[in-house]
């Protein structure tokens, strides 16, 4: 039984410190809805989107009712499209974007992911027409995010893939221009991607996943960093030790969230995502807990020892808490939606190299980072070949998704608006990269992923 | 079901009375107070049981948050789920 004390926390968590549970992510399988003619399968990703997520949003409306806690987003993933559309007889997938929008629009999520290819080896037909899709299907739609899947641990990196996906980014933008290129804010390029992650914009329903499962993801760094100014001074056993202990408990709401969810939707309960998702809001930053730890500003020497313990830390208390985790699982650091990381750029401390390294030690990797508008294709595609190596080598999950933003340079600033917030624009650094790219192949598989 | 309900705000004469009066007004069972006044502020939670209840809990937090706007306080109505899942394990 709970004492009046923990009442009052969990109430000061909620009211004060935004703890939520960031998003209800229902993924559906959209396997049995091939068709030769375009506009037949366009048809039965419609229906069976609008009929599987009919009560989603009234589902999480209520629970967030019911426990007063909020639940910010109710999201749905799908099958990569690449390989539902495989079988049309059509030159673009551009149709079938809009199915997903319109009926993720019909259903009241706010955004729907798995306009994906996943070519971690090469390309199939299907693949190919889904990547030249893209620019036209982002800039089109409104609530549809893109992923594509480079390279892994098993498979090494697909560099004809990074070469096309640097010209992808560009054309994004070239496309969506006059917002300010937020067709690249609904662009993530993984190595090592998750199918069963329920966040946006990389989420997408796996091929190993179920007909239709409930992922969860919870956030709370609001409450981590009020948590940690009442250990201030002592050790870093005392850090690590309170960071586990707050995220098992923001954790065991996401769990309850989670199991409630799939019970009233007749769906699997598939995983709860332990990562720690900032927000623009005063107080909802990753970078003020590494600030609160014990640096003067993220970014400066200290931040990659701080951030990993950070994620191990929200690692290791929200296992305990969860019977199935899964997902991204680490904290994210996304720079146009963390108040402190944007502040950091913008006084010179954190720098594109910095957050290469932090990409390193947390969960995802360059993440809404706004970058000049005459930033080249090659220069994109080698910065995501760094970020891409560093997730082969190191068996973990990295991404990118940077957004050059046309006509802006070093000292502007852009704004997406809510969630996706705004972004000082950083320094690239402008070398050439040219000759790598254009080898294009593939790097082979490192020896790590010779475990067998 | 079971309820948690938290008032917290400034402390005034009545608030206890109001508060149990509403739950007794909608057939709302408490089962356990705790009381205090902590720096001049008022805070109270009620665990309550619903089974008897003649609204659901959608409607006694409406009633609760119109309550709460009335006399000054913020009132919380959550299933006790919550705090059992957070606090225990």
């Amino acid at each position: 039984m709970f004492t009046i004390k923990d009442v009052l926390e969990t109430t000061r968590m909620i009211t004060e410190n935004n703890l939520d549970v960031r998003t209800i992510t229902m993924g559906i399988s959209l396997r049995d809805c091939s068709h030769p003619d375009i506009k037949v399968a366009a048809q039965k990703i419609y229906d069976k989107i609008t009929t599987r997520a009919e009560h989603l949003v009234k589902t999480g409306e209520d629970l967030e009712a019911e426990l007063g806690v909020p639940i910010i987003h109710k999201r749905i993933s799908v099958t990569p499209i690449s390989m539902v559309g495989e079988s049309c007889d059509a030159n673009s997938y551009v149709p079938l974007a809009m199915a997903l929008d319109k009926a993720a629009k019909a259903v009241g999520v706010n955004f729907i992911g798995g306009f994906s290819a996943l070519v971690d080896k090469g390309y199939t037909k299907g693949d190919q027409i889904l990547i030249n899709s893209i620019p036209e299907a982002l800039a089109t739609t409104d609530i549809v995010c893109s992923s594509v899947a480079i390279g892994s641990t098993k498979c090494g990196i697909n560099m004809d893939a990074v070469r096309q996906m640097g010209q992808i980014v560009k054309e994004t933008a070239r496309l969506t221009a006059a917002n300010d290129a937020i067709g690249c804010a609904k662009l993530v390029i993984f190595c090592n991607s998750v199918p069963d992650n329920p966040f946006m914009a990389g989420a997408f329903h796996g091929v190993t996943e179920p007909e239709t499962v409930i992922n969860v993801g919870v956030s709370g760094p609001g409450v981590v960093k009020r948590a940690l100014e009442d250990v201030r001074g002592q050790d870093m056993g005392a850090v690590a030790e309170t960071i586990k202990r707050t995220a098992f408990k923001i954790t065991r709401v996401g769990q309850l969230v989670a199991q409630e969810a799939a019970k009233r939707l007749n769906a699997q309960f598939g995983i709860i995502d332990l990562s720690l998702a900032p927000t623009p809001a005063i107080g909802d930053s990753v970078a003020y807990i590494l600030e609160e730890i014990g640096l003067e500003c993220c970014g400066g020497p200290g931040t990659t020892a701080t951030l990993a313990l950070l994620n191990d830390a929200v690692k290791k208390g929200g296992l305990m808490a969860s019977s199935y985790v899964g997902g991204l699982s680490g904290a994210f650091i996304p720079v146009s939606e963390d108040a402190g990381m944007i502040h950091a750029v913008e006084c010179g401390c954190l720098t594109l190299e910095k957050l290469e390294a932090m990409t390193c030690v947390c969960s995802v990797g360059l993440d809404m980072i706004a970058i000049p508008g005459d930033t080249t294709a090659a220069t994109i595609s080698a910065i995501i070949a760094d970020e891409a190596a560093i997730g082969m080598i190191n068996n973990k999950t990295t991404a990118v998704r940077l957004i050059p933003v046309p006509g802006k340079t070093v000292g502007d600033s852009v704004e997406f608006g809510g969630l996706l917030g705004y972004a000082p624009i950083i320094k690239v650094n402008t070398f050439k990269p040219d000759v790598f790219i254009a080898r294009g192949g593939r790097i082979p598989a490192p020896i790590r992923s010779l475990t067998n | 079901m079971r309820i948690v309900v938290t008032i917290v705000g400034k402390d005034a004469v009545g608030i206890t009375a109001r508060v149990s009066g509403l739950l007794a007004d909608n057939g709302v069972n408490i089962l356990n107070i705790n009381q205090n006044i902590l720096e001049g502020f008022f805070n109270m939670v009620v665990v309550a049981d619903m089974g008897t209840a003649n609204v659901s809990l959608q409607e006694l937090k409406n009633l609760a948050t119109a309550l709460g706007k009335k006399i000054g306080v913020d009132i919380r109505v959550q299933h006790e789920d919550i705090f059992t899942a957070m606090h225990s394990i």
